[in-house]
This record gives C-alpha cells, structure tokens and sequence, in this order.
C-alpha cells in the first residue's frame, strides 16, 4: 500500500488542478476567457495551463463576455466542452444575453438534440475590498433561469470535485466560485477520485440539535464560526452547506430541519427576492408540521454592493446570525 | 459537378449597380500616428500651450507616483497608474471646454483632474469610501468606469440630448485597447454615427489589456481603422505626444460641435507600470519593451521641445517641481486621513424613497451599532 502525499493547498490551486485534469482526461475540454492563458488569470486559477496543453486548450480570448460565451455556444455544438472564465461577477453581465437565450435553453428548445456541456466559472462575492463591480452575488440571476445548474464550492475539496463533476456534465453550469475562499488552505490530496462530487448534493458539515443553518458558498465558514460561538449560548448548531443551488437537495435540508426544528438560511446576496426566498419556501412547503419557528433569512442588505470601507456592516457575520437564531428561540417560547 | 456546373449556360445577372454611401478614403487614419513634437513642426507649437502642458504633465506623473505609494500604504484598494499616458489623459481633457463632458474609465483619473476635479475626490472610488466622490454635474465628469466600454454608449446619448435641447456640447468617451472588443463599443460607435451624435472616442491603445497584448484583442491594422465601417473618421496619434493629442483631439471637438459627427482617436502609448498594484507584468512583457519606451516618455518629449526653444530655464522647471510637489504633499496628507463614513449611507441613496423593507433594514444597522458603540464604551 502506498501513502499518499498529504499536502495544504488553497481553492485556488484545487480549481486549477480540476481544470488540468479535466483537460488531460478530455481532449475536448477547452479553458477559455480574459488573461487566462499566459498570465494565469488575475486569481492563477489557470496557471501554466496555456503552457501544458497550448493556446488552443487554454485561449486568451478578446476583451468581450458575450463573445466569450457566444462563441463557447458554438464550439459546444460541434462537440466541444468549453470552460470559460467571467473574470468578476459583475463583468458577467455582458454575457447574459447569451446565457439566458441561448446556453440555458438549447437543450430545451432542440428537443434534446443540442446539449450544451458548458460550464461558466464566475469569481463571486465581497469581502475582499473589492472596488465597485467587484463583489456581486449574482446567483439569484442564475436560479432564476431554468436549464442552467447553479454550483458553489466551500472547501478546498468539493472545489476540485464540483469543477470536475461541472465539467462532465452534460448542461450548462455556472460554477460560482467565491472570491474570499481563494486563498483558503486545507489538507488536501488531489490523488484521491472520490473527491468527485455529484452535482446537487448537500452535506451536513457539523451536526447539531437546536437549529440547522442552511448556507452555501462563502457563508459556509461564517456559518461554522457562528456555530463555534453558539456553544457559549447552549446551543448546538447544524450547518448544512448546500455546494449547488441548482439542483436543490430538498431531502439533505428537509431531514436536518426536521431533526433540529428550527432554520436560519444565511447567505450574502440580497435578502429581497433572493435565493433564501426560494430555500425558506421549499422548507416550509416541506416542513411545516417539524417548525417550532418561522425560517428566518440573514442575508446581505437590499442595496447595491457597498464601497470596500462599508462592507463589513453589508456582510452578514456571526453576530447576525446569532442574532437571528436567538429569535427562533423566542419565537419558540410565545 | 458543382450547381452552377449543372446549370450550364445558366449566369447570374450582376446585382443592380451601387455605390458606397461614403467614399471611405477620407475617413481613413493615416498609416503612422500624428505626431508634432520631435518634428519640424513641433517650432510652431503654441508656447503658452507647451508651458501649461508640461506643468500638468509633471504634476500626473507625480500623482501617479503618489497614488502608487498611497496603495503600498493601505490607503487605496487599488490604483490603476496612468504614468506613460499622462499626455493622453491631460491633453484631451485640455481640449474640452467647460460645458463638455467627460466620460472616463477607470484609469483616467488625471483627465478627471485636469478638468478640476479634486485629486482626493478624484480617488474616492479606488480609496474605497464610496462608488463615485463627486457630483457628476458639477465638473461634468461621468463616474469613473469600472465594467468596460459600458460608458461609451452613455457618452452618446448625453451628447445626443444635449443636441436634441440646442447645446452645443461635446461629449469625450475614453476606452482602452481591450475595452474595443466589448459588444458596448460597437453599439455606442454605431449609434453615434448613425446620430451624427457630437461625441469624441478616444482610445487609449496602450498595448496591453492586463496581459492580452495588442495582437490577440484585433486583427484591425488599427484601432482607428474601426471608425470607417461606422462611416466616421479614425484618426492616429502619437499618445505621446502632448502637443499632438491637444491638437487632434481639439479638431475632433471642433468637427463635432459643428455638427460634423463623431471621431474614433486612437491614442498610441504605453503602460508603463502594471495593470494595477494587484497586477504582476512581468509574467507577460519583457523589460526591454518597457525600458524601449522610456525614451519615448510624454513628459521628456515636451521638456525637450521647451528647452530647445529655450522656454524652460531651470528656474521654471524647479517652480513647476515645486507646485507638483506640493500638490502630492496635500494628497498625501489628506489621504492619509481616515474619511469621515456613516454607514447608515448605505441605505440613504438606494431610492429616491426609501422602501419599507429599507427602513427596516436600516433600524437594524442602527441598533447593531448603537450596540457597538455601547460595548466599546464599556470597555473603556
Ligand atoms: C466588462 C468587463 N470585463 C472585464 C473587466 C476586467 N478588467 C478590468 S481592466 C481589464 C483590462 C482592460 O484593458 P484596456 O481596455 O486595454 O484598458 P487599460 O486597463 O489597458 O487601460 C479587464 C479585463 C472589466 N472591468 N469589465
């Protein structure tokens, strides 16, 4: 038996890793986007991949995201799986004409003759003090148009094993890579394949029994911090980081909350017509009879982004959630 | 056997004769860029102008310098350098009047602040205290661009307006290389010269869009050469240039107002620095291209001219020093204070009327640091 090398690595070098395997496995897997080839993208994600697999596996494309994604439309339809990088989330927008007209609903609209095996990595999120149009949580976009799965990693692992599963799927996935986990580290062995994650399933990533946090994305670990803290409270917290938002693991976040009664969904997009709207609806659609209180959402504020220097009073944190899983338990009591 | 093979004697009538709506000839830039100082010509250069050129121009280099240094103290989330381009910013600012407006990006903080745009207001988006730190209106500056080429279509409907009240402003648009590929760039380009609309696109083809050299964003021979298929002139110029930005860009203003239509302006210059302090160049460009431009520096270029003339004594260039110097101290000074923030802002200027969800959200946000405030009270 040979042991394998355990090594820490960030999310980054896991996404990167993902993404050289997936070319290596695949000769008809492409990279594609902004400075992504000799520069390695503005995160390294693609470092040294133009250099392995050359410019044709690895393009620098012109400064254009319609024509990233337009073109990406094209090459899926003669058979390729292009992976193309939006280089922040808010530069994304240019593309969604593309992504809304066509890579979500090809599939649909030829009868199951064009699959579009695309998969869409948008860096995503705040608190890196980011200037403006540098922080968005656009996923609530993305859930809202049916044909595209919606895809977020939270540990150094599931990044490499969700990219992996994006890219073998066989539909679009906007595979939303949160900004402030980059640089995150963990003991991490890229050799081990089971790493590979089905797309749409959730894990409970710490078991409680007062109330589940529903999170995903850059609010796992805020959402592991608050729970740490809740301890002094008394209460023990289940955290359930959903990875992909579309599919729903209905069942994963069901069970949890009809284990514990209670659920707070945090997240940092906008609370207002957000993803937590939707989650919040499916628990109690599904667990109303399990509620000892109402679902509550912490989430961002309804505005736009703030300025860097604002965004800490933006961001949901673990006094939020407190908070707010303080208040199930007075609602439970009247 | 091909169709037409099988079809035999059968040939197509020639389609009905037609003409192209424009000759395109004069619409064409030149094969090299425009260039004034380092020539003949540069001897006719207005003295007054040189003078007031190179005192802006080393007063942008030195807030290039400083705005740099303020990043490597934390007092900027960023700052994207314009130093080697200084003559664009400067110049094409200069050749606007009061009533025009400004549409910069990102990078053009010295344009904002050659049209009098404090350099500390001028900074607000990139020190991080708010999106943008001025009064569009007052100085007639669009907030500075993040999302590219996004600004140009905005250019050309503000300037569309103005035509449509009977004001004769001109709009000035400024893009860079890469920002030319965005689907935005076409449209305002092709709306402005379907509109006849007075606006002046300047693009600032400074080699690199972060590291995608030049080749890989176009197969144009040039920039300038997009303007014909939109039926409006391109014109080339030596980005730096002062003199030559001033002039052109002055002339594309000129041609504007009169109703003449839009200009695409191809500014070529260099990038001397990285992309951003974020930005790591070496990975992409070699020093030696670096270094092959100094000698081509838009400051040297006019300080040369002005010596030659002999317009610039030592005694002018150290007052010069002087007020770049002491522009660069109040910079500093005032950057190096913390602003002055209310983070109940947040919620001030999302509606002209706040939402009640807002107001709720709001009442949270303040007891939270009304809380805080409490706590560090006790603490004390
Ligand atoms: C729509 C959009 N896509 C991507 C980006 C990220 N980005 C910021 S600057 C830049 C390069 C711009 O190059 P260029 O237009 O040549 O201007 P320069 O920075 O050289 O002045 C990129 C890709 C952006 N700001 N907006």
């Amino acid at each position: 038996m040979t042991t394998v090398a355990v090594k820490p690595a960030t999310m980054g070098q896991a996404l990167g890793r993902a993404l050289r395997d997936a070319l290596a496995d695949d000769p008809t897997v492409h990279v594609m986007g902004e400075d992504v080839g000799t520069l390695g993208g503005v995160f390294r994600v693609t470092d040294g991949l133009a250099e392995e697999f050359g410019d044709d596996r690895c393009t620098d494309t012109p400064l254009a995201e319609a024509g990233i994604l337009g073109t990406a439309v094209g090459m899926a339809m003669y058979g390729l799986r292009p992976v193309v990088e939006m280089q922040f989330d808010a530069f994304a927008y240019p593309a969604f004409e593309q992504l809304i007209s066509h890579v979500a609903r090809m599939r649909n609209r030829t009868r199951g003759a064009m699959p579009m095996p695309i998969t869409i990595r948008v860096p995503y999120g705040g608190g890196i003090g980011g200037v403006e149009h540098h922080s968005d949580s656009s996923e609530a976009y993305y859930m809202a148009t049916p044909g595209l799965h919606v895809v977020t990693p939270a540990t150094v692992a599931d990044a490499y094993g969700l990219l992996r599963a994006s890219i073998a799927s066989d539909d679009p996935v906007v595979f939303l890579e949160p900004k402030r986990l980059y640089w995150s580290k963990a003991e991490w062995n890229p050799d081990t394949p089971e790493t590979v994650e089905p797309l749409g399933k959730a894990v409970v990533r710490r078991t409680g029994r007062s109330a589940s946090l529903i999170t995903y994305g850059p609010s796992v670990p805020v959402c592991l911090e608050a729970a740490e803290a809740a301890r002094a409270e008394g209460w023990d917290l289940e955290v359930v980081d959903l990875r992909s938002l579309v599919p729903f693991d209905d069942e994963t976040v069901a069970a949890s909350v009809r284990r514990t009664g209670r659920a707070v969904v945090v997240h940092e997009a906008t609370g207002f017509g957000g993803p937590g709207a939707e989650i919040a609806a499916r628990i109690t659609e599904r667990c109303f009879h399990h509620l000892e209180a109402p679902v509550l959402r912490v989430a961002g504020f309804d505005i736009p982004y703030p300025p860097p220097m604002l965004e800490r009073h933006h961001l949901p944190g673990v006094d939020r959630i407190l908070d707010a899983v303080a208040r199930l338990q007075w609602e439970a009591e009247n | 056997m091909t169709v037409m093979e099988q079809r035999g004697a059968y040939r197509p009538a020639p389609p009905p004769a037609w003409q192209l709506r424009t000759d395109p000839e004069p619409l064409l830039p030149d094969a090299a860029p425009f260039r004034v100082l380092g020539t003949e010509a540069a001897a006719e250069a207005d003295a007054q102008l040189l003078l007031r050129l190179h005192a802006e121009l080393v007063r942008g280099r030195r807030y290039n310098t400083q705005a740099t240094a303020l990043t490597k103290q934390g007092r900027l989330a960023v700052y994207p350098s314009s130093t080697g381009q200084e003559a664009c910013e400067i110049a094409a600012a200069l050749a606007l009047e009061e009533r025009d407006w400004l549409f910069p990006s990102y990078r053009d903080t010295l344009a904002a602040v050659a049209r009098g745009l404090d350099p500390v207001r001028a900074l607000t988006l990139l020190r991080g205290d708010w999106h943008t730190g001025y009064d569009p209106r007052e100085h007639r500056i669009a907030p500075l661009c993040t999302p590219l080429a996004t600004q140009l279509p905005h250019a050309v409907g503000l300037a569309h307006a103005a035509r449509l009240k009977g004001d004769d402003v001109v709009a000035l648009a400024m893009v860079g290389d890469g920002g030319t590929s965005e689907g935005d760039f076409h449209e305002a380009l092709n709306f402005a010269a379907v509109w006849r609309a007075p606006v002046v696109f300047l693009v600032q083809n400074n080699g690199f869009a972060i590291s995608v050299p030049l080749d890989k964003q176009t197969a144009a021979p040039s920039l300038a050469h997009k303007a014909v298929g939109y039926g409006m002139p391109g014109r080339l110029v030596d980005g730096n240039d002062a003199v030559a930005v001033h002039q052109v860009l002055s002339e594309a203003v000129r041609h504007a107002r009169e109703g003449g239509g839009p200009t695409l302006v191809e500014a070529v210059t260099y990038r001397m620095e990285a992309h951003t302090n974020a930005d790591d160049a070496t990975r992409y460009r070699e020093d030696d291209e670096v270094a092959a431009w100094r000698d081509h520096d838009p400051v040297l270029l006019v300080e040369r001219e002005l010596t030659a003339r002999g317009l610039l004594d030592e005694d002018r260039a150290a007052t010069v020093r002087e007020n770049a110097e002491a522009m660069a101290a109040d910079l500093r000074e005032r950057m190096n204070q913390d602003p002055e923030l209310d983070p109940m802002d947040l919620f001030t200027h999302v509606y002209a009327e706040q939402t009640s969800q807002l107001r709720e959200q709001a009442a949270q946000l303040r007891a939270e640091l009304e809380a805080e405030n409490e706590s560090d009270g006790a603490a004390r």
